[in-house]
């Protein structure tokens, strides 16, 4: 019987590690791909063992990348945080209102991120797009919007923040929902005003469900893909060249393989350490909170 | 007075956020319906028609995209249910036992939800050819787990440690066997969780574009790539790419309004409960 009961978890766990280590085998072979110069030009290649890794620090691009990619996931972040949050608390102080549109909140968030970029692509063209058209009466009917370096970083930030805001917005109401109401009416009782009782009670109470939603944000920014795909494509120049896309350009494009992956085994490093990094200040910032509301 | 006029700003501030977050979605309705020759002269006025549907559902542009529709279809539903048959013992186990290294497995099966596509699809673009398995049902399925797996085991075992372990013990106590207990007393009470997360990993799967991107080309070929498609040419076709758009979004849509009520739990793998 004892051993039984503790090979049990294992046995039903192994149909999921299995297909795991599908995932995985590929994975670590792609690692091992990484220690040779395996292109479409050389089909036949040699062991150069950490030349790849060597070559990606060293090369301008690369930084230019990683520059790009920061600021791609630190602006859609932390853009999403604030008018996220914000969002969410005007939902929550305006009842009639607030349950009417929450009901289509989610409605962006659903669309493939790669279709957004595409229906904002359609929407930012400089001469026949709706943007444009709409601010003409303003005086400023001609914005290039993915055509110049800036002006494509801000637009791709732009439609992530389209996609991603209604996320965070739908953590921190859930999160303002779970708030006891009982720290809010001492509160009111001492007669204290709306920004004192927004910065010393809701806020720390809701932090935890905010960095949640920061924690997911930033990842998945700095491996962002397809928003910047279908809409700049990494242009003008290298302006939106972030580095999952600069992978692609190497390995797919430009068909040399291990250095493309390097690319990628680099930034799946920088993702692993700021999950660690960032769940581990999750699980302080919970204890903290968790103070706040006793 | 003055608290009345911060309302309506307030008020008037949402419904700022909400214009901005439903008129891309309108507008593509709009474009959709224009005729060809009048996509590009005036803008609110236009006689609608039907005729970008039309185009985008009968393959006159030489792009299938009813196929790539079904192909979106059969994938993720592969991908959903096989991520199910494996995923809900491991989440079952996962959050009945505490054993050696139980934290970590699945510390590694979320972090997958973290890594760069990149990282795994290039070596399995090399592996696929290799295999036969590229621009193929099976291949996209195997490749779809890294979206639908993690999904599935994080909120099932949120749910199933949600379930107090006494009712699987009364059970026993009656003469159940653990097999009986968890098909027909756990399983039962986590059923509205399995729906919600279906459908939720299936809006994921049908959702992803660089798997069918890179490791398909035509044959297996899902919407969300198919849809790109119709921007290219000399001269690219507003009205049918905002076609495409939309009649890939609607699966998702509406699967999501069904599911609001699980969302957050899904969205945030249960690390927000509501």
């Amino acid at each position: 019987m004892g051993w039984r009961l503790t090979l049990r978890p294992y046995l039903l766990i192994v149909p999921a590690l299995l297909l795991t280590c599908g995932i995985l085998y590929p994975f670590g072979l792609g690692l091992y791909y990484t220690l040779f110069d395996f292109s479409a030009s050389k089909p036949q290649p040699d062991m150069v063992r950490f030349e790849n890794y060597r070559a990606v620090f060293t090369q301008e691009a690369f930084w230019n990348s990683a520059w790009v990619t920061v600021l791609y996931a630190v602006g859609a972040a932390l853009t999403e945080t604030v008018l996220g949050v914000a969002v969410a608390l005007l939902l929550y102080r305006s009842s009639l209102l607030g349950r009417v549109l929450e009901k289509i909140l989610i409605l962006p968030l659903m669309i493939a991120p790669v279709i957004a970029a595409i229906i904002w692509k359609l929407m930012l063209q400089p001469s026949v797009g709706v943007v444009n058209h709409l601010l003409k009466p303003f005086g400023l009917g001609g914005v290039q919007w993915t055509d110049t370096p800036t002006g494509a970083l801000l637009s791709s930030i732009a439609v992530d923040v389209w996609v991603y805001t209604p996320f965070v917005a739908i953590l921190a109401l859930a999160g303002l929902r779970s708030l006891p109401t009982s720290p809010f009416e001492a509160a009111a009782v001492d007669g204290a005003g709306w920004w004192y009782t927004f910065r010393r009670l809701t806020l720390p109470m809701l932090w935890p469900y905010v960095l949640v939603a920061v924690i997911f944000r930033f990842m998945d920014s700095l491996k962002v893909f397809d928003i910047i795909y279908a809409l700049t494509e990494g242009g003008p120049g290298d302006s939106t060249v972030v580095l999952q896309i600069r992978a692609y350009l190497e390995a797919i494009r430009f068909q040399r393989y291990s250095f493309g992956i390097s690319y990628t085994i680099v930034l799946w490093a920088v993702v692993y350490l700021a999950a660690m990094v960032l769940v581990k200040h999750l699980g302080k910032i919970q204890r903290k909170a968790a103070e706040v509301t006793t | 007075m003055k608290k009345r006029l911060v309302g309506w700003l307030c008020d008037a501030a949402l419904v700022l956020y909400f214009v901005f977050a439903l008129f891309p979605i309108a507008w593509m309705v709009i474009l959709s319906l224009k005729p060809a020759d009048q996509l590009f002269s005036t803008y609110f006025s236009f006689s609608p028609t039907l005729d970008g549907y039309r185009t985008v559902l009968g393959d006159s542009e030489g792009i299938p995209f009813v196929r790539f529709f079904v192909n979106s279809l059969v994938v993720s539903v592969g991908a959903v249910v096989l991520s199910l048959v494996v995923g809900l013992p491991a989440a079952y186990a996962s959050a009945r036992w505490r054993f050696k290294g139980s934290e970590n497995l699945m510390f590694t099966l979320l972090s997958f939800r973290f890594a760069p596509e990149l990282t795994v699809i290039i070596p399995l673009f090399v592996l696929y050819q290799k295999l036969g398995l590229f621009d193929t049902y099976v291949g996209m399925v195997w490749v779809l787990q890294l979206v639908t797996l993690p999904l599935i085991v994080w909120i099932m075992r949120s749910y199933f440690a949600d379930l107090t372990p006494e009712l699987e013990q009364a059970a026993l106590l009656d003469g159940y066997t653990r097999k009986q207990a968890f098909f027909r007393v756990a399983l039962p009470l986590v059923k509205p969780g399995i729906a919600a997360v279906s459908l939720l990993a299936f809006i994921f799967a049908w959702n992803n574009f660089v798997f069918p991107l890179i490791l398909t080309s035509n044959e297996a070929q899902t919407v969300t790539v198919g849809a790109l498609s119709f921007l290219g040419g000399d001269r690219p076709k507003y009205n049918l790419t905002a076609a495409a758009a939309l009649i890939s979004v609607v699966p998702p849509l509406l699967l999501a309004l069904t599911i609001q009520r699980y969302l957050v739990r899904g969205l945030s793998f249960g690390a927000v409960k509501s």
